[in-house]
């Protein structure tokens, strides 16, 4: 991370992109597969995801992390053999990029009101619709998308389709507050052909296909900001020597918050990979740690004024408390767990 | 939602255990925790008025709850680091802040050091009556002029033969007035800096030991907390625990687990406020429907639930690297000072939630809300633990 994508962090967020080599370059590290195949390792991968933010580019992180724990893990869960040798083998050798495609113009954090409808037609679906705030979108070569396969309101119409790019599918980039870095696109759907064999899981579980990732979507977003936090500290501490006790005070401040954010996130991570609910913990440990992450950057800016990766920093942890369910969602989920 | 059962499944994880405990910390913490609804709670409200007495102790010694951590030979249960945990953290049922203290100023502050420094002796007359409740101990480091700043102690031993003459005073001395003795920082040789302190082991029933004052306080009434002085009092070589000259360094590692025990305590005291008022949000109605239902209320208490949970695992965290060993400073000031901060933080929202009922006595919201206060004071403030760690990053 930071012998090789630190240097050009600066370059790519000015070009409001960073190559599709990046992919490559981790991949034949081994790092775009590290919870895949019989050698899965998922403490590995939180590891990767908490030190990927070393890479010194939230937008790079988020184009990384949408691939490999937010597009992939659904076709390795719910894949056939073919679907996995056709889009998860080539994603994990850095080949083709993936995106998951849920968010619509009308439809955010309240999942169910998606709109983009998939009609069954002789050996597929045809599919019109559009998604938005998708990571990877332009430079992605695959769209796992969440569709509507029936008409009625609710859960139980949702399906997920793997959309090549191809005819009717377009992407435009979005503009952005930060992750400059990331092609964040808006993808329409005009009448798409997708073959039967792409429709991944079953017809009518695509809920619980996206439920069953979001605490791992969850956890990664707590963890990259805790590690987000402590390489904020590293790079500011050493220019804060000598400022005065007010300094010394805030930066304890700052370092035991982040601390307590790792204590709880690395807590969620144990119950989660120990199998069962962590809903609980992992909502928790996303609370806790993005809205802490943009108040870190935007304190050590404060104390040590214009710095361009802290200001990066504090322009791409902003996305934190919004994205993967908004602070208010969280809030929502663990007023439901108790009882409220 | 149909298609979503089998992943929402409400379990929320409450019900498994953290990895640092073991069906045996289980089972203790449901002994303690029986203990101390049946036998200390009901009390509770008399023992503010007229704080709890002594039989607590030998009633604690004779179920061994005042040795959990010791080894057998010395009476002792030779239980793990976090036994005392589970103690700190079980303590705080009793509704009763004081209490808590008490216990564990003997079991967690004063005791430590004649376990890890003192001389076999020293441990059959100190450790050993201790454990069993038969002799209660007290921590003297606070002067009237030395609070944090443990470096300006003043109290004087003065070697005279083979005998020390102890002067000086201490103040806000918790068991100060119940104590059979303390375990006293003093000044051996004031031109010697940090290398000038010496621990001693003191009766309290000598001549020239002086209970001066019961201090009224804001909160933990049912503690006795006294203004002591010392008047040349003599006591023999023996009475030195530790080596002569290290008492600084004796008393800083002290602090260190007394830190971690009081942030223990503080996480579980914020849990059990919190518990009583989510029960209480659910039952009271306001404009039609209980207050629980308002999108505001859940908010809050989805807040302090994750303040709590947060503090929680950083005390068991720190708590786990200081049982394997190691000895962080820096982590174990974090989490005093986090536990302490948002224990007040979640007293204060949950006498909010209780509205004029909060503020009242009757329903014991106030009375954690006051005592949880000298979480950020007492053992290093707030202030000092932002030195600490202020200070351990090279600033």
């Amino acid at each position: 991370m930071e012998a090789e994508l630190r240097p050009h962090a600066s370059e790519w967020e000015a070009a409001r992109w960073f190559p599709n080599t990046v992919f490559e370059q981790l991949a034949e590290r081994g790092w775009l597969g590290l919870k895949y195949g019989p050698d899965a390792d998922w403490v590995a991968d939180a590891v990767f995801a908490e030190e990927l933010s070393r890479s010194g580019s939230g937008g790079l992180a988020a184009g990384v992390g949408a691939h490999t724990s937010i597009a992939t893990p659904p076709v390795a869960k719910f894949g056939t053999a073919e679907q996995q040798e056709r889009w998860l083998a080539p994603a994990i050798r850095g080949e083709k990029i993936a995106a998951l495609a849920i968010t619509e113009p009308d439809a955010g954090s309240d999942v169910a009101g998606a709109r983009t409808r998939a009609r069954k037609v002789d050996g597929g679906w045809l599919v019109n619709g559009s998604k938005t705030y998708i990571t990877n979108g332009v430079r992605a070569d695959y769209y796992v998308t969440a569709v509507k396969t029936r008409d009625e309101p609710g859960h139980g119409s949702m399906s997920f389709l793997v959309i090549e790019k191809g005819e009717g599918v377009t992407a435009s980039k979005l503009e952005k507050l930060g992750w400059h870095a990331s092609d964040t696109g808006e993808i329409a759907f005009a009448d798409v052909f997708v073959p039967d064999e792409h429709l991944l899981g079953e017809e009518g579980r695509g809920f619980y296909l996206i439920m069953a990732n979001f605490q791992w979507e969850r956890l990664l977003m707590a963890l990259g900001a805790v590690g987000s936090m402590r390489a904020g500290l590293e790079r500011a501490i050493p220019r804060l020597a000598g400022r005065g006790q007010a300094v010394r005070h805030a930066v304890a401040e700052l370092a035991m918050t982040t601390e307590a954010g790792a204590a709880l996130t690395h807590h969620a991570l144990r119950r989660f990979l120990d199998g069962g609910d962590a809903v609980r913990e992992v909502t928790m440990a996303k609370l806790a740690t993005q809205r802490a992450s943009f108040d870190l950057h935007d304190r050590l800016l404060s104390l040590l004024g214009p710095d361009p990766e802290l200001e990066r920093a504090a322009r791409d942890s902003r996305l934190g408390p919004i994205g993967g369910g908004s602070d208010e969602i969280m809030k929502e989920i663990l007023g439901r767990t108790m009882g409220l | 939602m149909a298609a979503t059962p089998d992943v929402l499944k409400p379990d929320h994880a409450s019900s498994r255990k953290h990895f640092i405990f073991t069906d045996e910390h289980d089972q203790l913490r449901e002994s303690i925790h029986n203990f101390v609804v049946k036998e200390l709670r009901p009390h509770a409200e008399e023992w503010e008025e007229n704080t709890f007495p002594d039989w607590v102790f030998q009633r604690m010694g004779e179920l061994g709850f005042l040795g959990l951590t010791y080894p057998e030979e010395y009476g002792g249960q030779g239980g793990d680091y976090y036994c005392a945990l589970v103690l700190a953290e079980e303590m705080t049922h009793a509704n009763c802040g004081g209490l808590g203290m008490g216990i564990a100023v003997h079991t967690d502050m004063a005791t430590p050091p004649i376990h890890l420094f003192g001389t076999e002796q020293q441990k059959q007359d100190y450790l050993v009556p201790s454990i069993k409740g038969e002799k209660i101990a007290c921590l003297g480091i606070t002067e009237p002029d030395a609070g944090s700043d443990v470096a300006g102690i003043k109290t004087r031993a003065v070697k005279d033969g083979d005998e020390y003459v102890i002067n000086g005073s201490k103040t806000y001395i918790t068991n100060g007035h119940r104590s059979d003795f303390i375990v006293l920082v003093t000044k051996t040789d004031p031109d010697a800096g940090y290398d000038g302190f010496t621990l001693f082991i003191v009766d309290m029933d000598l001549p020239g030991v002086v209970r001066e004052q019961k201090l009224q306080k804001m909160g933990m009434h049912a503690s006795d907390t006294a203004l002591l002085a010392f008047q040349d009092v003599r006591v023999p070589e023996s009475a030195v625990l530790g080596q002569v000259g290290k008492g600084f360094y004796h008393i800083m590692w002290e602090l260190q687990g007394e830190r971690m025990i009081g942030a223990a305590g503080a996480v579980a005291a914020a849990q059990n406020v919190f518990d009583r008022t989510l029960e209480y949000a659910k039952e009271r109605t306001a404009f039609g429907r209980p207050i629980s239902k308002f999108q505001v209320t859940r908010f809050k208490f989805a807040e302090m639930a994750t303040k709590i949970e947060t503090a929680r695992q950083l005390v068991y965290t720190t708590a786990w690297r200081f049982a394997n060993g190691e000895y962080p400073v820096r982590e174990i000031s974090m989490a005093k000072l986090y536990a302490s901060r948002i224990a007040c933080e979640v007293a204060d929202e949950c006498i909010q939630i209780h509205g004029g009922a909060g503020y009242m006595k009757e329903y014991n919201v106030e009375r954690v809300w006051r005592d949880l206060r000298l979480n950020r004071i007492g053992a290093g403030t707030d202030e000092v633990m932002l030195e600490v760690i202020g200070k351990s990053y090279g600033l």
